[in-house]
């Protein structure tokens, strides 16, 4: 295995972990993962605790494909990650409902559908088939990262606009804004303000980047 | 018959797939360039929506409910199997869209020319999984009504993106800022057209 050329955390390792919160963003680059990534970012709390998850299971997935890359046959491939994928599911799936049980309601259906989660596929197939396990974990970490960002970003603006709170605490309403006539806006708690929300981030991504502009 | 109706319309429109809860995104953003795909991949939704939540309804009612099990013999009244229902529905989307694509292929050659290639693609597309779990929650009182509610769900994905195919077709010709072309402004249009989806909310028959 590579471990013996190059250190753990060698340049080009630190780059698959670092790769994935800009340039190579998940969520606004490859476009994976955008399911969940706008159902759950009304407030702040649901977002960090779908990242974490997301997180574990990406790591975990990651290390375990990549440990039975060479045994797996590739006709029933797709079969074998989401058998790995579904079983780390329930496993979050579980511990949620035993220690947060509101946020975990609150989840409903999107802690499942981190199994048909695009972004956990894509990574299993892209990159955890074909690289070393240390690589894959750090690949997995990495990406879950990106996505975890974009999500608490997309969450922190929703819930601060439309609420008026961060992570349940009212900021607005400490800060004394009411009174000089300050209203929160409730569009941004609507469904379709998460896809304008992630648009602009794009958007300010891309200004910035222009590498990532598409034709 | 009023009932199912209400679960078809609110299934299209109310509850969207896409406006309302962002599923199946992915291949959403993926296969809406054109509208010939878009048409194909819509189909392939439906389709196989149609029969994987009545095939999950049945599984949920005689396996995986609390007590569901009592149809064998009555000691099984303490089990509770709910835990499993993750990676049975998903075994089931997976071996059904195995299945579809086999039958299909063999019937008709024609449909599996247009269909066949989205066919892999929808094993792993959220809507799908999301239609199962979905109608796990909001548990449905008879095979029928999850019926109606996987048709209609899928009908409101297809609408979705041939609508949005539409648009990007003709957006081509218009002046978007740089940074924006392609995936952003796809996203805004879909806020956009979500939130004219929301002008259905509350419609009740």
């Amino acid at each position: 295995m590579s471990k013996n050329k190059e250190s753990l955390f060698s340049s080009k390792n630190k780059k698959l972990l670092t790769d994935p919160l800009n340039d190579n963003n998940p969520v606004t680059t490859q476009v994976l993962g955008i399911c969940s990534a706008l159902a759950i970012t009304v407030q702040l709390k649901p977002a960090v605790v779908m990242a974490i998850s997301v997180l574990v299971v990406m790591s975990i997935a990651n290390v375990v494909v990549s440990l039975m890359r060479s045994f797996i046959p590739s006709r029933i491939r797709i079969i074998v990650q989401l058998v790995v994928i579904a079983t780390l599911v329930i496993l979050v799936d579980q511990v949620l409902k035993a220690f947060v049980y509101d946020v975990s309601k609150e989840l409903s259906v999107f802690v499942g559908l981190i199994i048909t989660n695009c972004i956990i596929m894509g990574r299993l197939e892209a990159f955890a088939l074909g690289n070393g396990v240390w690589k894959s974990f750090l690949d997995g970490l990495g990406n879950a990262f990106g996505y975890g960002w974009i999500l608490i970003a997309v969450a922190f603006f929703r819930e601060l606009l439309g609420a008026g709170t961060l992570y349940g605490y009212p900021v607005i309403e400490k800060l004394g804004l009411y009174e000089i006539g300050y209203e929160n806006n409730g569009m941004m708690i609507l469904p379709p303000m998460a896809l304008v929300t992630v648009g602009i981030i794009i958007w300010i991504q891309r200004a910035r980047n222009r590498n990532l502009i598409e034709s | 018959m009023q009932e199912l109706a209400n679960i078809f319309i609110k299934s299209i429109f109310i509850d969207n797939m896409v406006f309302a809860y962002f599923l199946g995104m992915c291949s959403y953003l993926a296969i809406s360039k054109t509208v010939k795909t878009s048409v194909g991949m819509g189909f392939a939704v439906i389709f196989v929506l149609g029969f994987t939540v009545p095939i999950n309804f049945l599984l949920e009612k005689f396996v995986l409910k609390p007590g569901a099990l009592t149809w064998i013999s009555n000691s099984f009244i303490d089990v509770d199997l709910s835990f499993l229902s993750f990676i049975m529905f998903i075994a089931i989307i997976a071996s059904m869209v195995q299945l579809v694509e086999m039958i299909v292929e063999k019937v008709s050659p024609a449909l599996y020319g247009s269909l066949g290639i989205f066919l892999p693609l929808i094993a792993v597309n959220c809507a799908i999984l999301g239609g199962s779990l979905f109608m796990q929650e909001r548990a449905y009182n008879n095979i029928t009504e999850a019926t109606i509610f996987g048709l209609g769900s899928g009908i409101g994905w297809f609408l979705a993106i041939v609508a949005i195919a539409a648009i990007r077709e003709k957006i081509r010709y218009s002046h978007v800022p740089a940074p924006l072309r392609g995936l952003g402004i796809t996203f805004i249009i879909t806020g956009l057209m979500g939130i004219g989806f929301m002008s259905f909310m509350g419609i009740k028959l």
